[in-house]
């Protein structure tokens, strides 16, 4: 195993732990939300489209990486204003009562 | 100058990168109270917007225009179909956005294999590895939300799908993605190869989820929302992209832990959720209440269930995915307002599945302006059930079914239910007399203390509200 792959795994475990602690005792009212703003988060993969998308000549990578640029940014943009359109009626509804 | 610039660069954009790392975890851990909700999605997405800008000072990419064109047709799309969809739609849309996350993840990896194969030198082990990783996580994504989605829609069937030969054909295509994948790691690079496991990885997408509706719908899509996540960690392997490798993992841990909690409130473990084809196999449930020819329905009308309604000192009102379907949350909230204003005490009972998705009545009665403090979960309300005077059950079936309770042949035994029979009277809003989601007949309907109200959800709460306005 190289180095490079032995790092990233040392992140990824760290990082599940952090996943697993932050989101302890949600009352139900946030399950949607919730999802819909981790769904949002895991549109992260626009970084690595961009990333690949990136070469100046035209090639099979580069049009994948930028077809995978577009479906990314649909989920990232779509899932952050969908998350927030919940959440305003929570807020309003708190204003009141 | 320009050279010192250059120099800080990558560590720069690693910084950032942390600070995004930072502001996902921030943002995902004020998302889990109501008074902080909204500011911490705004904060995830401040950390996206920051890790997506870092990566466009990447050196190497030289791709801007097209890039930039890929990055506003993405926004556009998601902006309207974000401002457009009904939040009866959720659970579908968090599916649909599921599938594209997943579908990303596996054109990073397709694309990284195909320029690594351009080069003409031999693909490294690792880079192999996490490519075949990144392309079955990224596909079963991206065909299981797709599926879950067109299930949600109603554009397939929504209950559970079994044929014969499952778990053979399923053993059989595991097999088949194992040796591709053992071959392309330890033999050569092979590109019809590569295609056919991306091929299989597509198809066992698909027949994850087939066998799964109705009930545990909301755990499939939780769990999806974890692969997602996953997927998108994969992709940061094949790139060795720490920024992809945090943010995917807290999504996909996330998203266990959701699962996990949607499962406790269905009392069924992750595994019979997704290998026990509830409902479809166990049509038949267990004669311990005879057949249901003997069994007597009382049915009511209107002004009748307003009378009941009107003049009761409390009423609990179970919302389910009937209400959701007929868009009446607004009407439902009309009539709690008339309600109230008669001096009849009005509580929401809501179960933690109710639905097509976790939490999903909260949202609606959100919409509808439902105050906060009268929506009650269900270990708050069930001691209450005894005192009230009317529980108003409204396109719920399942989760008010007492056979979770007594019934030991019940494919639903042992659910935590909300125990609407235990009050005065039950009065039932219902099109007719199907079985529920799970498939399983509901014997609180054939009780003497309910009533039923045939109709559709919307309609028939409209005729209480106009009937109950008389009083």
């Amino acid at each position: 195993m190289t180095a490079g792959l032995l790092t990233g795994l040392v992140v990824f475990v760290l990082a599940s732990f952090v996943g697993f602690e932050v989101i302890n005792k949600v009352p139900p009212t946030l399950h949607t939300p919730l999802m819909s703003g981790a769904n949002a988060i895991s549109g992260i993969a626009v970084i690595g489209a961009v990333l690949i998308a990136g070469a100046q000549e035209w090639n099979v990578t580069v049009i994948l990486g930028l077809i995978a640029v577009v479906l990314a940014t649909v989920n990232v943009v779509g899932g952050f204003l969908v998350t927030d359109r919940m959440l305003q009626m929570f807020k309003k509804k708190e204003v009141k009562a | 100058m320009s050279g010192g610039f250059t120099e800080f660069l990558p560590t720069g954009i690693e910084i950032t990168y942390l600070v995004a790392a930072s502001l996902f975890i921030v943002g995902l851990k004020q998302l889990g109270s109501p008074a902080t909700a909204r500011r911490g999605n705004l904060i995830a997405a401040i950390g996206m917007f920051l890790a997506i800008v870092a990566t466009l000072l990447n050196q190497s990419v030289l791709n801007y225009q097209m890039i930039l064109v890929g990055v506003v047709i993405g926004s556009l799309v998601g902006a309207i179909a974000a401002q457009k969809v009904e939040m009866t739609a959720m659970p579908q849309m968090v599916g649909l956005l599921n599938g594209l996350g997943g579908a990303a993840s596996t054109l990073i990896a397709v694309g990284e294999y195909w320029r690594l194969m351009g080069t003409g030198d031999p693909i490294p082990l690792d880079a192999t590895l996490t490519i075949i990783l990144s392309v079955l996580i990224g596909n079963i994504t991206l065909t299981g939300s797709f599926l879950a989605f067109a299930k949600l829609q109603g554009l397939v069937s929504g209950s559970p799908v079994t044929y014969p030969l499952q778990q053979p054909i399923n053993i059989l295509l595991l097999v088949g993605f194992l040796a591709g994948s053992t071959y392309l790691v330890t033999t050569a690079t092979d590109p019809t190869i590569f295609l056919v496991i991306n091929g299989i990885s597509l198809l066992l997408g698909v027949l994850f989820v087939l066998p799964i509706g109705g009930a545990d719908m909301p755990v499939v899509i939780s769990l999806l929302n974890s692969f997602s996540g996953l997927a998108a960690s994969a992709a940061g392997f094949v790139l060795m992209n720490n920024m992809l490798i945090i943010a995917g993992a807290l999504v996909g841990a996330s998203g266990i832990i959701l699962t996990q909690i949607m499962c406790k409130a269905m009392n069924r473990s992750l595994a019979s959720v997704l290998f026990g084809a509830f409902g479809g196999a166990t049509k038949v449930t267990g004669g311990a209440s005879g057949t249901q020819q003997d069994k007597i329905v009382r049915s009511i009308g209107a002004e009748e269930g307003a009378m009941m309604l009107g003049y009761a000192r409390s009423v609990v009102i179970v919302p389910g995915y009937g209400m959701a379907v007929a868009q009446a949350q607004h009407t439902v909230r009309e009539l709690a307002d008339q309600l109230e204003k008669m001096g009849v005490e009005v509580k929401y009972a809501i179960h933690p599945v109710a639905g097509r998705m976790p939490g999903h009545m909260n949202v609606l009665l959100a919409e509808a302006n439902v105050p906060y403090p009268q929506l009650y979960d269900m270990d708050d309300i069930n001691p209450e059930f005894e005192r009230t005077d009317v529980a108003l059950v409204i396109g719920a079936n399942d989760v008010v079914n007492p056979a979770a309770r007594s019934d030991a042949n019940s494919p639903i035994y042992g659910m935590p239910i909300l125990e609407v029979d235990k009050a005065q009277h039950t009065i039932v809003i219902k099109r007719g007399m199907s079985a529920g989601f799970a498939g399983v007949e509901n014997d609180l309907f054939y009780k003497d203390k309910t009533m039923m109200l045939f109709g559709g959800a919307k309609d028939m709460v409209a005729q209480l509200v106009s009937e109950v306005k008389q009083l």
